[in-house]
């Protein structure tokens, strides 16, 4: 028998985890894409010694378990002297795992991007920065937003994993509220329920934020 | 307290490893099998089992593996379905590899252009013999890259078995940690064993990514 | 009895009426051209023809046949009927002789060999015996145009259509596949051809069909069609192709 009733009580537990994840998720989306876009430049544009340490850096974290990653930075790195909270650490794991991923999938973009734009931009005297800003981010980023966006939603879905060292998102919530109640089915398949809220309403923002970004396609 | 030296660390983790492949063995298999009974489905072109594979793909793409593990190990043993957590690690993998998979596959058969299946209608092929010798030979070409490329993502999904306890690479490091507090070597030691295994997967993908693109 | 029948044939695509009652019949041996500008339902016209496509109302019989769009049907179908496409379709993973083998074997369940002597007979015809182990891809557009008619042909049709098989090649090739329908319009097969290629209809054509908004507009022998047409609507589109 399924009791979901028994779940009630602790419905100010599921809240409060749930925003916890949709804060987690909105900061490390940020946050990742700004990572991603820079390393992606770098690997397009840069000095061949910096690319050759986003590679790096991308196929270390690509290539590695994320449980592993947060592992690593909550438990490895204070003990060479850098102190963590579990919340520091979530956002620094989430951070870096989405910037790797994002940076092949921006660069994927740049790749795309014509060169008679980028001459056309040089022969208008526009220098690097501007160029990047005005001329190649844009089209960039329409071409590649729909794998960007299902990355940043797996990013969000794997978050459930900082729930082991602590920081109490909408996974630390299950958890909590099936150890006092002993409804691990209920807890766990509202839970899940709720994640798959999260990532429909993820992908209708970011759907709603692409009309805006690449608007330039309606004007037409 | 027993003391562990470098070569036990590594050893025990080594001898962990062969379980970590195994699951992602085991989860491969389920999950290729599943999704090409899900591309079957999709291939006939009913509209309710296509409705079916999306409802799927929708559930098992949209919720966290961890609480896929959760649900099948924890939900389901109290359901009273006693499952033990290799069982219950290699069902929701299984439920993961396969979800995705089908999405990748159908982006693969819908790159092959809409003439295909018309000139084979022409010739008088039939749907089956169509999927035979026209739409799957080529559909496989284009999709074997990319399934190479995800076995890396079901490699690394399997390190979430350590959370229902089930000992496998990621699970030991943490038991390891506990004994010699040496967080630093040991979480440092698995990465690189995971990267070992996940890296000639992916370098693989992407040679046969370029083999392809030059082929065409 | 004509070879091709249509009666009253009306296409809609969900609102869109795109044939508007067309009336065609086709004896064995004619060639006819199919003209018309872009839009004006040509190509849904053939695919309706072979079962491409279904349509709403009227009815097609193709060699004493009712057309459906039934999988059964097309099936049976394409034994009297070979389609040529635009952008020709050829296997990519196969060779030119596994092209034009493979309707042969698996649809008519000829045996290897047969098939083979079918195959290297019918790309003897259009002047490609020697691409037999060639891959599609390593040939010119004209040359993969003239494999493509040879796949259509290894199934003996009694009826080709063809869609603008000209138009997705460069000028220079034109010819060369121009000059294989004639071959096989001087053996006897019924073509029918959308094309743009003016003299060929005028040359080669029986006649000449000129389509405007889904319906057949104008008809009749291409030498005094295309020199004295009738209509306003087939003057504007002479002039505008000439
Ligand atoms: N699959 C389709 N769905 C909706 N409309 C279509 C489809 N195919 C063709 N049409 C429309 O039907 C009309 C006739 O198309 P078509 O037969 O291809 O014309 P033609 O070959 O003469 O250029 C066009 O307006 C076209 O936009
Ligand atoms: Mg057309």
């Amino acid at each position: 028998m399924l009791y979901f009733s028994d779940l009630l009580p602790y419905s100010d537990l599921f809240f409060s985890g749930l925003m916890t994840t949709v804060e987690l998720t909105i900061l490390t989306t940020f946050l990742g894409i700004a990572l991603g876009t820079s390393c992606a430049t770098i690997k397009q544009y840069g000095h061949h010694l910096a690319k050759r340490l986003v590679t790096t850096y991308v196929e270390l974290i690509r290539n590695t378990p994320f449980i592993v990653q947060l592992f690593f930075i909550f438990f490895g790195l204070p003990s060479i002297g850098f102190k963590l909270s579990p919340w520091e650490a979530s956002v620094i794991a989430l951070t870096i795992n989405l910037g790797a991923y994002s940076t092949e999938i921006i660069r994927a973009g740049l790749n795309n991007i014509g060169k008679g734009q980028i001459e056309a931009a040089k022969v208008l005297g526009l220098n690097f920065r501007q160029m990047l800003v005005h001329v190649i981010f844009i089209p960039a980023f329409e071409k590649i937003y729909p794998a960007l966006t299902s990355q940043c939603v797996i990013v969000m879905l794997g978050s459930a994993v900082i729930s082991q060292i602590s920081v109490e998102d909408l996974t630390y919530a299950a958890n909590l509220v099936q150890s006092r109640n002993f409804r691990a089915f209920e807890s766990y398949f509202v839970t899940a329920f709720l994640y798959l809220g999260l990532s429909v309403l993820l992908r209708f923002a970011f759907n709603l934020l692409g009309k805006r970004l690449f608007a330039f396609r309606e004007a037409r | 307290m027993i003391e562990f030296s470098n070569l036990d660390i590594i050893r025990n983790l080594l001898f962990a490893t062969q379980w970590t492949i195994l699951l992602s063995l085991a989860a491969f298999i389920g999950g290729t099998s599943v999704a090409l009974a899900l591309t079957a489905m999709r291939l006939t072109g009913n509209s309710a089992m296509n409705m079916v594979v999306r409802v799927y793909v929708e559930i098992f793409q949209g919720t966290p593996l961890l609480m896929q593990m959760f649900i099948c190990f924890f939900g389901l043993s109290i359901l009273g379905y006693e499952i033990s957590a290799w069982s219950a690690a290699i069902l929701s993998l299984t439920f993961f590899t396969s979800a995705f998979l089908v999405e990748i596959w159908r982006g693969c058969i819908d790159t092959l252009p809409k003439g295909q299946w018309e000139a084979s209608r022409c010739l008088g092929l039939g749907f089956l013999q169509t999927l035979r010798h026209i739409i799957l030979p080529q559909a496989i070409r284009v999709a074997t890259a990319p399934t190479v490329g995800f076995s890396v993502q079901v490699i690394k999904g399997t390190a979430l078995a350590s959370i229902i306890g089930f000992v496998e690479l990621t699970k030991v490091g943490t038991m390891l940690n506990n004994a010699t507090f040496e967080p630093f070597k040991v979480f440092s030691l698995v990465a690189i064993i995971y990267f070992l295994l996940c890296y000639p997967l992916s370098w693989y993908s992407k040679v046969l990514e370029k083999k392809f693109n030059v082929s065409r | 009895m004509s070879l091709v029948d249509l009666h009253q044939v009306h296409k809609y695509y969900g609102d869109f009426h795109v044939l508007k009652g067309i009336d065609l019949s086709i004896n064995a041996g004619e060639v006819i051209s199919i003209i018309g500008k872009s839009g004006s339902g040509k190509s849904t016209l053939l695919r309706c023809i072979n079962g491409l496509e279904a349509y709403q109302k009227g009815g097609i019989v193709v060699d004493g046949n009712e057309v459906t769009s039934e999988d059964v049907q097309v099936r049976r179908l394409a034994l009297s009927v070979g389609m040529i496409f635009q952008n020709f379709n050829l296997f990519p993973h196969k060779t030119v002789g596994e092209n034009v083998m493979l309707a042969p074997t698996i649809v008519l369940k000829k045996s290897k060999a047969e098939a083979e002597k079918i195959a290297r007979n019918m790309l003897e015809k259009v002047g490609l015996a020697e691409k037999f182990d060639n891959y599609p891809d390593t040939l010119s557009g004209g040359q993969q145009q003239r494999v493509a008619i040879a796949r259509a042909l290894a199934m003996s049709p009694k009826v080709l259509l063809c869609d603008e098989i000209t138009s997705a090649l460069d000028p220079e090739l034109v010819g060369e596949v121009l000059k294989v329908l004639e071959t096989l319009a001087e053996e006897g097969i019924t073509l029918i051809l959308v094309t743009h290629e003016m003299n060929f209809a005028r040359e080669v054509g029986n006649r000449v069909v000129f389509m405007h908004q889904g319906k057949v507009w104008e008809e009749g022998d291409p030498k005094v069609l295309l020199t004295n047409p009738q209509t306003d609507e087939l003057k504007q589109f002479l002039g505008a192709v000439l």
